[in-house]
C-alpha cells in the first residue's frame, strides 16, 4: 500500500464536561493539519460510533467539516461500533491510494459524556444485536465475562493470572499526559477491585472517555517531500465474524482477529516477528489474550501466560509490547476514536517521538481496532517509510 | 470604576450572628441497610447513616424546631423579628409559604417580610446574605434565615444513601450583640445543570460524575478562592473551615485543594453522621463549629446549590460567644438523640410507596 501519514494530533482522553463533539473533532483535526503543515485536504472521514445514541447527533462530516471552515469538502462517518475509528482510517486508505483524492483526513471522535449513568450503557448498546443481546439486557461487558468465565474454567485459571495486563497498561499510561488514568496498578490490586460484572472488575475494563484523535493521510511518494518522517501504512485489512458470540463454533476463537491480521501480514509481506509494537482492542484484559491466541503469538489458552513474568514480555523493552500509550485501559476508550488513537500513538513511536512511552527501535507497528466480540476487526501496519518509497 | 471592588458584600453597619439553633430528627438509616436492600451489601457506602424525619415531620416543623433554638439561644423576643426566611428544596408546599407557618409557630408578628428561598443546596446562605443585607442596611434589627431540608433520593439512586433531613436557623442582627461578626461575603454562580428536579417529579435527576469536578468543585472552590482573594487572608488564617458537605470526600478534597487540614473541617463536617441535609448543610456545620468556638476564631464557610452557585462567608468569632446559654440543645445532642431505623420503616416514614 503506496499511502503515508504526514500529521497526526490527538487530545487527552477525558470527561471534557465543557467542550461538545464538534469543539474535541476541531481540537485534534487542527493539531494533526498542524502537524502536517497544510490547511486543506480532499476528503475528511470521521470514525465516530456513538453520536446517534451519545449526541443525538449524525452527519458529523458536515458537521466537522464546518467547524473547521473547510466549506464544500467531501466529508461523511465511517461507523463500525468501537471499530468505526479503524473502518475510517481504511476508508480513507482506499481513497488515497486509489488516486481519486490526494489528501484525506481521518477524525476519530467520541463525545461520551453527554449522557451518563445507566442511559450511557443503553446508548453503547446500539453496536450490539438489537434483537437478541440488547433487548434481554447483554452488554459488551456481560459478553467479555461471559467469555472470561468460559475461558478460566478451561485454562483453570484465577482472575490475578490477567493482571499483568492491566498493570502493564498503567504502567504506560502513567507517563502519557493524554491519558485518562495516569495511576499505576499495585500488584494484588487487580483480583480484589469492584466487581462489574463478575468476572470483570474495574481493574479489568477500559474506561469510557471523550476523545479524538486525527491524521493525515497523503500517497507516500508526495509524502517524503512534504514532511521529514511520514509514516507509510502498509496494510490496511477489515474482516467481520458471526455478529454474535452464541452463533460461533468455538466462541474462544476470535476468527476475524485470525483473518484480519493474517490478510494484513500478506498485504504487508511481513511475518508475525517483524512486528515491534502493538496496539490491541485491550477493552478487557481477556480481549487481549484471546487477540493474542487468535494471531498465532501463543497457543490457544495460553495468551494470559504473555502477562505474566511481571509483564516483561509486553512492557515497552519486552519482545512484545503492546497498549503502549495506555491503550484503551489506561489512555481510556473513546468509542469510534480509539482506533486513530492507536494510529497517532503508533505514528510517534515510529517517528521515535514517543517520549517515555518510546519502543525502542519501533520499526513497524501493528493497530488493531476490534468492535463487539471480535464482531468486526480492522488491522493496519504501520512502518517507518523507507526512504525509496 | 473597578467592577470588582463591588464583589465582596461587606455592609456598612456590622452584621453578626445573634443566636442560631440545630434541629436533627432522631431516625437514622445506616447506609448499610440501603446497601443490604440494593446492592446485596457489595457496594460502597458514602456515609455512615443518614437522619431521617419522622412520620409527622417535614421541613416546617423542623424548621420550628431550629427556630425555637436560635431564638432561645438569642434570647431576643420572637416580636422584634423583622423576616423570616425559609431556604429548602422540600417546601412542603408547591404553593403557599412555609415561612408564615414557621413565623406564626414561633411568635414573630404579622409585620413582617416572608419568603421560601430555592437555590438547591444553598436556598440557605442566600436567605443568610440577604439578612446580612436588610441587617446591615438599618431596615431590620433581626432576622431570622433558614436551611432546613427534608431531601428526597429516588430509590436505589446514589443519592440515597445520602439525601437527608435536618438543618439549621440563624438570627442576624447587630454586630455589636453577635456571637460571630460577618467579616465580609461573596457569591459566586453559573448555568450549571449537575442536578434538577422538574415541577410535579418526585425524585431529582443528576449528572453522574458531573455532579464533581464542574460543579461542586469548581464552584466551591472559586468562591473560597475569591472571598479569600478579597480579604487578602490564607487558609492558615483561619481556626475552622466548613463547605457544603453533600458525603465526606467532596467537602475533605475542596478543604484540601484550598490550604485547610483536616482539624479545620473536623468540627464541622456532620455529613457521616447525618447524611446530607441539603439547605442545612454547611449551616448546620457552623452550629457545630460555634459550639466549640473561641473568642478571636475565624470561620470559613462556603455552601454549594446545585445549578448551580455557591456563597462564602468570613466570620469572626467575638467574646460573647463565651456567654452563650448552655441549655439549648445542639446539633451534638440531636446527633447523639438517635434512633436505628430498617429500610422498611424509613420507606412508610417517607412515603416511598406510591400507588
Amino acid at each position: 500500500m503506496n499511502v503515508s501519514i504526514i500529521g497526526a494530533g490527538m487530545i487527552p482522553v477525558r470527561e471534557h464536561w465543557s467542550k461538545g463533539i464538534r469543539e474535541l473533532a476541531a481540537e485534534a483535526a487542527e493539531l494533526a493539519l498542524a502537524d502536517a503543515g497544510i490547511a486543506q485536504v480532499d476528503a475528511m472521514y470521521v470514525g465516530n460510533a456513538y453520536g446517534a445514541t451519545f449526541n443525538q447527533q449524525t452527519q458529523l462530516g458536515s458537521l466537522i467539516g464546518s467547524a473547521l471552515g473547510m466549506r464544500g469538502i467531501e466529508a461523511f462517518t465511517c461507523e463500525a461500533g468501537d471499530a468505526s475509528g479503524g473502518v475510517a482510517l481504511r476508508t480513507a486508505c482506499l481513497a488515497v491510494e486509489s488516486g481519486l483524492l490526494r489528501s484525506a483526513l481521518v477524525v476519530g471522535v467520541e463525545k461520551a459524556t453527554d449522557i451518563v449513568g445507566p442511559a450511557r450503557v443503553g446508548a453503547r448498546n446500539i453496536s450490539l444485536d438489537a434483537d437478541l443481546e440488547s433487548v434481554n439486557g447483554v452488554t459488551m461487558t456481560a459478553l467479555a465475562a461471559l467469555l472470561m468465565r468460559r475461558y478460566m474454567h478451561q485454562n483453570d485459571l484465577t482472575l490475578s493470572d490477567f493482571e499483568g495486563f492491566s498493570i502493564n497498561a498503567h504502567s504506560n499510561g502513567a507517563v502519557n499526559p493524554c491519558a485518562m488514568y495516569r495511576n499505576k496498578l499495585r500488584d494484588g490490586t487487580f483480583a480484589k477491585a469492584p466487581m462489574i460484572a463478575d468476572p470483570v472488575s474495574l481493574f479489568d475494563c477500559a474506561p469510557d472517555g471523550d476523545g479524538a484523535a486525527a491524521v493525515v493521510l497523503v500517497k507516500s511518494d508526495l509524502a517524503a517531500d512534504m514532511v521529514p518522517q511520514p509514516v507509510q501504512i502498509c496494510a490496511s485489512a477489515v474482516a467481520t465474524d458471526q455478529f454474535m458470540l452464541q452463533d460461533r463454533d468455538d466462541p474462544l476463537q476470535f476468527a476475524a482477529i485470525g483473518k484480519s491480521f493474517r490478510d494484513a501480514l500478506e498485504q504487508a509481506q511481513l511475518r508475525r516477528e517483524d512486528i515491534d509494537l502493538f496496539e490491541l482492542h485491550d477493552a478487557y484484559t481477556i480481549m487481549t489474550a484471546l487477540a493474542l491466541e487468535a494471531m498465532g503469538y501463543c497457543l490457544p489458552g495460553a495468551g494470559w501466560m504473555l502477562a505474566s513474568d511481571g509483564g516483561s514480555h509486553i512492557s515497552l523493552d519486552g519482545d512484545l509490547p503492546i497498549s503502549t500509550f495506555g491503550g484503551l485501559k489506561s489512555r481510556g476508550n473513546p468509542g469510534g476514536a480509539a482506533g486513530i488513537y492507536q494510529a497517532v500513538e503508533s505514528a510517534l513511536q515510529l517517528r521515535e517521538s514517543a517520549g517515555p512511552n518510546q519502543v525502542p527501535g519501533a520499526r513497524r507497528a501493528l493497530i488493531q481496532n476490534v468492535a463487539g466480540p471480535g464482531s468486526t476487526v480492522v488491522t493496519h501496519i504501520l512502518q517507518r517509510q523507507p526512504d525509496e518509497a | 470604576m473597578n467592577r470588582e471592588s463591588h464583589w465582596l458584600m461587606k455592609p456598612d453597619r456590622g452584621v453578626g450572628i445573634v443566636g442560631y439553633g440545630a434541629y436533627i430528627p432522631r431516625y437514622r438509616l445506616p447506609g448499610r441497610e440501603i446497601s443490604r436492600i440494593w446492592t446485596n451489601g457489595q457496594g460502597a457506602v458514602p456515609v455512615q447513616e443518614k437522619a431521617v424525619a419522622g412520620i409527622d415531620e417535614d421541613v416546617i416543623t423542623m424548621s420550628i424546631e431550629a427556630a425555637r433554638n436560635a431564638i432561645a439561644c438569642a434570647g431576643i423576643d420572637a416580636e422584634d423579628i423583622r423576616a423570616v426566611w425559609v431556604g429548602s428544596e422540600s417546601h412542603p408546599y408547591a404553593v403557599k409559604p412555609s415561612s408564615t407557618i414557621v413565623a406564626e409557630s414561633i411568635g414573630a408578628s404579622a409585620n413582617i417580610q416572608a419568603a421560601d428561598w430555592e437555590f438547591a443546596c444553598k436556598a440557605g446562605t442566600e436567605a443568610v446574605q440577604a439578612s446580612i443585607g436588610i441587617v446591615g442596611s438599618g431596615m431590620a434589627r433581626y432576622t431570622l434565615s433558614i436551611g432546613m431540608d427534608t431531601a428526597q433520593g429516588r430509590p436505589g439512586d446514589a443519592l440515597e444513601f445520602t439525601a437527608a433531613s435536618g438543618g439549621a436557623a440563624f438570627i442576624l442582627g447587630p454586630a455589636e450583640e453577635s456571637y460571630a461578626v460577618y467579616q465580609g461575603s461573596y457569591s459566586y454562580v453559573t448555568d450549571t445543570p449537575d442536578f434538577w428536579r422538574r415541577s410535579g417529579e418526585t425524585y431529582p435527576s443528576h449528572g453522574d460524575r458531573f455532579t464533581g469536578e464542574p460543579a461542586y468543585f469548581a464552584h466551591t472552590i472559586s468562591a473560597a478562592k475569591a472571598l479569600m482573594d478579597m480579604m487578602g487572608s490564607c487558609a492558615q488564617d483561619y481556626q475552622h473551615a466548613v463547605f457544603h458537605q453533600p458525603n465526606v470526600k467532596f467537602p475533605a478534597r475542596a478543604a484540601r485543594s484550598l490550604g485547610f487540614t483536616t482539624e479545620q473541617i473536623a468540627a464541622g463536617l456532620l455529613t457521616n453522621e447525618i447524611g446530607n441535609v441539603y439547605s442545612g448543610s454547611c449551616m448546620i456545620g457552623l452550629t457545630a463549629i460555634l459550639d466549640r468556638a473561641h473568642p478571636g476564631d475565624r470561620i470559613l464557610m462556603v455552601s454549594y446549590g446545585s445549578g448551580a452557585g455557591s456563597d462564602a462567608f468570613d466570620l469572626c468569632v467575638t467574646e460573647r460567644i463565651d456567654a452563650k446559654p448552655k441549655d439549648v440543645p445542639s446539633a451534638r445532642d440531636y446527633i447523639q438523640r438517635r434512633s436505628e431505623i430498617d429500610y422498611a420503616t424509613y420507606v412508610r416514614y417517607r412515603d416511598k410507596l406510591k400507588d
